[in-house]
């Protein structure tokens, strides 16, 4: 596979923090990454640079082998739905549409149209008028018609319920099934959002902690269980993640070096099952979290 | 598909295997495509092709060009003698285990076997 668009040794710095710290990765043509990290992680920040919102502190992008910011060639094939994303305010649903259609070559007129259907939202209405839900819709609506060869969604469902969330991810599976194309999803709803995924971008505190094939990462790590002994006798052979413990017993998420599977698990005396991606996530930013706070950072080693 | 229970391309082989097992999916019928496969478990679908090609791989299935993928002949009885042959490991290994933890000999599990009247 190739790539649309690639990052390589990426530092932003505002005036006060680091939000990426030499982030180098790629999004794939013709695959959906899913996005993933806490708060503040830099997951927007990301999106901004590749979308030529904002111009890295150091390093390089490049979208479509060119640099992407004040490049027309470039943002007319980006699609990027931010956040809360905000329309003039004497726009009705049908202004920004019709507006998005003029600015996307892909635009699918058909598509927005079902989609509002879909939807239940009002053309009519002023955009100003909508529910938080609604507007996250209007950009949903624009992200998929605009069929955009990069379309981004940064927190996509600010406001939606179960049953659109739903109606949101099956119409992407649908569309993007009939017209591949670079998806970029940023979430919190791992759990919703994971079997959609085909790759993988963990950021965390403005590092790359994962930037692997969603089906490799479901193999990649088990949650085993056992007398304490037994489970630190197992972790150690491999790399542990996160332990609780409770009379004797313990309860490990545990990254399995290649090779290794259950089966070394269950050898080992202890029960086990697979660890799924939302439990991997929060286990790798949980395990950053607490070597941040064993290890002096950079700031003390200097005042030192 | 259960995102709690490793690979999806795997799931999605099982449940086709299944499917040829029980009967449901004929020899030389034609198999969901990923397409197909990937709107009703809402996967990727992606993760649904590699669930059929690893069925090709393993002569489960095979492509033709340009209409799409078949069960190929002999395969029920191929999934059969594996499943057969993985059946101790999976189903007698984790019945022993729960066995000796309970105090309960093997003496006793045979009479137990024996006496298995399906409440089906």
């Amino acid at each position: 596979m190739s790539a649309v668009a690639t990052v390589t040794d990426v530092t932003m710095r505002f005036s006060d923090h680091t939000a990426l710290d030499r982030v180098s990765t790629a999004f794939e043509q013709d695959a959906i990454t899913g996005l993933l990290g806490r708060n503040g992680a830099g997951k927007t920040t990301l999106m901004q640079l590749v979308t030529g919102h904002r111009v890295p502190t150091s390093g390089r992008i490049e979208v479509f082998a060119a640099r992407p910011s004040e490049n027309d060639d470039v943002l007319r094939r980006i699609c990027f739905i931010k956040e809360g994303q905000k329309y003039p305010d004497h726009f009705r649903v049908k202004d920004a549409l019709g507006y998005a259609a003029t600015v996307f070559e892909n635009w699918d007129a058909d598509l927005a149209a079902a989609l509002l259907r879909d939807f239940d939202l009002p053309a009519k209405r002023s955009v100003k008028k909508l529910s938080r839900g609604m507007n996250s819709a209007v950009g949903i609506i624009i992200g998929l018609a605009s069929r955009a060869p990069l379309t981004l969604f940064d927190e996509p469902y600010l406001g939606l319920d179960a049953v659109a969330r739903q109606l949101f991810y099956d119409r992407l599976l649908a569309d993007y099934a009939e017209h591949p194309r670079a998806i970029v999803l940023s979430t919190h709803l791992i759990e919703e959002i994971a079997p959609l995924l085909e790759r993988v971008l963990l950021i965390d505190r403005g590092r790359v902690l994962l930037d692997a094939d969603a089906e490799s990462l479901r193999g990649s790590a088990l949650t085993v269980t056992g007398p304490t002994g037994k489970v630190s006798a197992f972790a150690a052979r491999h790399e542990l993640l996160h332990t609780e413990t409770l009379g004797g017993h313990s309860r490990a998420v545990v990254r399995l070096r290649s090779g290794a599977d259950g089966d070394d698990a269950a050898a080992a005396g202890l029960s086990w099952e697979p660890t799924n991606l939302q439990q991997l996530v929060v286990a790798m930013s949980l395990h950053t979290t607490a070597a941040a706070a064993a290890a002096p950072t950079d700031l003390e080693e200097v005042s030192r | 598909m259960n995102e709690d229970a490793g690979p999806i391309f795997r799931q999605v082989a099982g449940e086709i295997e299944n499917a040829i097992v029980a009967g449901s999916l004929a020899e030389e019928s034609q198999a969901p495509s990923s397409n197909e496969l990937a709107a009703f478990h809402r996967i990727n679908p992606a993760t649904a092709a590699k669930g059929l090609n690893q069925l090709v791989a393993d002569g489960v299935l095979y492509k033709r060009r340009g209409v799409g993928m078949f069960v190929a002949t002999g395969a029920r009885e191929q999934l059969l003698k594996r499943r057969r042959s993985e059946f101790a490991d999976q189903y007698v290994r984790p019945l022993m285990t729960e066995a000796q933890k309970l105090g309960i000999s093997p003496r006793e599990l045979t009479a137990m076997i024996d006496h298995w009247e399906d409440p089906r």
